[in-house]
């Protein structure tokens, strides 16, 4: 196994400053809009986002919420390894409400796929675009893209892109690994 | 853990510890599932599931439909009353000709103890024990198990005393190896004439002092007596049997210490609990309910992801 640096700690810092800015150039006040991010690995992406908004850019009052998709995934029974499900915790209705669905990898779209179904447990959002932070081109299952995306990368299917955090691996950073 | 270490849900005694708590941390996430605004997930719409009940059952049997729906799985129900099972039919030969019909799982309940062990060893389904005569009833010890959890925090450690006729109830039996298996101390109160000869080999202590049992408990079960199962006289009247074992706010109150009320329902009002007690703040009846719903979700979930 061998991995190479994609984005280092201070390409992923400059990216999430500039994917807060756009957040906040298409949605101002966020006064109708709420952050989902994708259990379990969008999590992290979502609170860093949310974390900067406020802290950084003085927009109050992000309403962020995780979504898990487990329940709602096509593989179900189809898959080797058993599905592991995680929290879901929206305190929110989503009716009405322009919802951004945040996650570290676009690959398939098929976690995109799922979560649109998901997200129509708690209303009916009034617009729904997705930011990621690794937009893997030329893999998509589904006509699925990005509205917001970090980096683009050409990443072959035995190749396999790792999104580490501070708060969980102790450092900001993305590889791309491949398997041998 | 992520998987069972089982492919049917007979009874407890065949789960593992872990199995158990797997059942628990699943069925947290159906609760908040069951909680939003649209209580339904997808992902049982390629399983069917037939529902064949040989006994009378109203919550159970709704309990079972409900979190089978909410996962969005197909569901054919029967009773045994309306069946084929009346012009004498085998047990394997009804079940057969509903799993001919592309069916994936089968929960059932019978009066026979072993039913569900006999109908596992002979088709191919997934089984799910709904009870079966007087032996076990894991799904109903299993919420048990978790209303416990919910408003106690742990089960382990805890001090749970089930009330009632024990003889008859397989809530009794699969309650004591569930309790027993995640580290509760488990005893049992009743009349004597109702309390099994064997039980104390489970390891399970009798009481025969309603007042007793109950300053020593953090929980009590109260079970309904199975006038339905009764074919000799077990106590002299319904009338001494309240003013030995009846559970009423009187004795609650004279207790120094506030207990968690338990009932797998149907309750008899005025028999083993009063109104007040069953309606009462301490009570977690209609939680028992709920969870119901949630572990039985958890149960379906997991038997159904080991189906290939």
């Amino acid at each position: 196994m061998s991995q190479k640096v994609l984005l280092n700690s201070k390409e992923v810092h400059i990216i999430l400053h500039r994917l807060a800015c756009q957040l906040i150039e298409k949605h101002l006040d966020f006064s109708s809009t709420v952050l989902i991010g994708l259990q379990p690995r969008g999590k992290y992406l979502a609170e860093r986002i949310a974390q900067l908004l406020r802290d950084e850019y003085q927009v109050n009052d992000i309403r962020l919420g995780f979504l898990d998709i487990t329940f709602f995934r096509d593989d179900f029974r189809r898959g080797d390894k058993p599905l592991e499900a995680n929290k879901t915790q929206i305190d929110f209705l989503v009716e009405d409400q322009k919802v951004v669905f945040i996650d570290d990898v676009l690959y398939t779209g098929r976690s995109i796929n799922a979560a649109l179904t998901a997200i129509q447990s708690f209303g009916r959002p009034s617009e729904v675009e997705l930011l990621t932070l690794i937009d893997r081109r030329f893999s998509r299952h589904l006509p699925i893209q990005p509205d917001y995306r970090g980096r683009q990368v050409d990443a072959i299917n035995q190749e396999k892109v790792k999104v580490c955090w501070m708060e969980n691996e102790g450092e900001d950073a993305v590889y791309l690994v491949t398997q041998h | 853990m992520s998987e069972l270490s089982v492919n049917h849900l007979l009874g407890i005694k065949y789960l593992k510890e872990e199995d158990i708590q797997l059942i628990f941390e699943t069925a947290d996430h159906f609760k908040e599932v069951i909680n939003r605004p649209i209580k339904k997930v997808p992902s049982l719409r390629d399983i069917t599931i037939a529902n064949i009940f040989f006994e009378n059952s109203t919550r159970t049997k709704l309990s079972f439909e409900l979190a089978q729906k909410r996962l969005s799985a197909d569901v054919i129900s029967f009773s045994a009353a309306q069946s084929s099972v009346k012009k004498g039919e085998t047990l394997i030969d009804t079940v057969n000709n509903i799993l001919a019909m592309k069916v994936d799982m089968v929960v059932m309940r019978h009066s026979h103890p072993g039913a569900a062990y006999f109908l596992s060893q002979h088709v191919k389904a997934s089984i799910v024990n709904a009870g079966d005569g007087a032996h076990e009833h894991p799904t109903q010890a299993l919420l048990d198990s978790y209303s416990i959890r919910e408003r106690l925090g742990d089960v382990a450690g805890k001090k749970v005393v089930i009330v009632g006729d024990i003889l008859h109830s397989r809530v009794a039996l699969s309650n004591i190896f569930a309790l027993q298996m995640q580290g509760a101390e488990v005893r049992v109160c009743g009349p004597k004439t109702l309390i099994p000869k064997y039980v104390e080999s489970l390891g399970v202590k009798v009481e025969s002092n309603l007042r007793q049992a109950l300053e020593w408990c953090d929980v009590a079960n109260m079970l309904r007596i199975q006038n339905e199962r009764l074919d000799v006289t077990y106590f002299p009247s319904t009338r001494e049997y309240v003013q030995q074992f009846g559970l009423t706010q009187e004795l609650l109150n004279s207790l120094n210490k506030e207990i968690v009320i338990m009932h797998p329902g149907p309750i008899n009002r005025g028999v083993e609990i009063t109104s007040e007690v069953a309606d009462g703040p301490h009570s977690v009846i209609l939680d028992q309910v709920e969870n119901g719903v949630a572990v039985r979700m958890a149960v379906i979930y997991l038997l159904a992801s080991k189906i290939k």
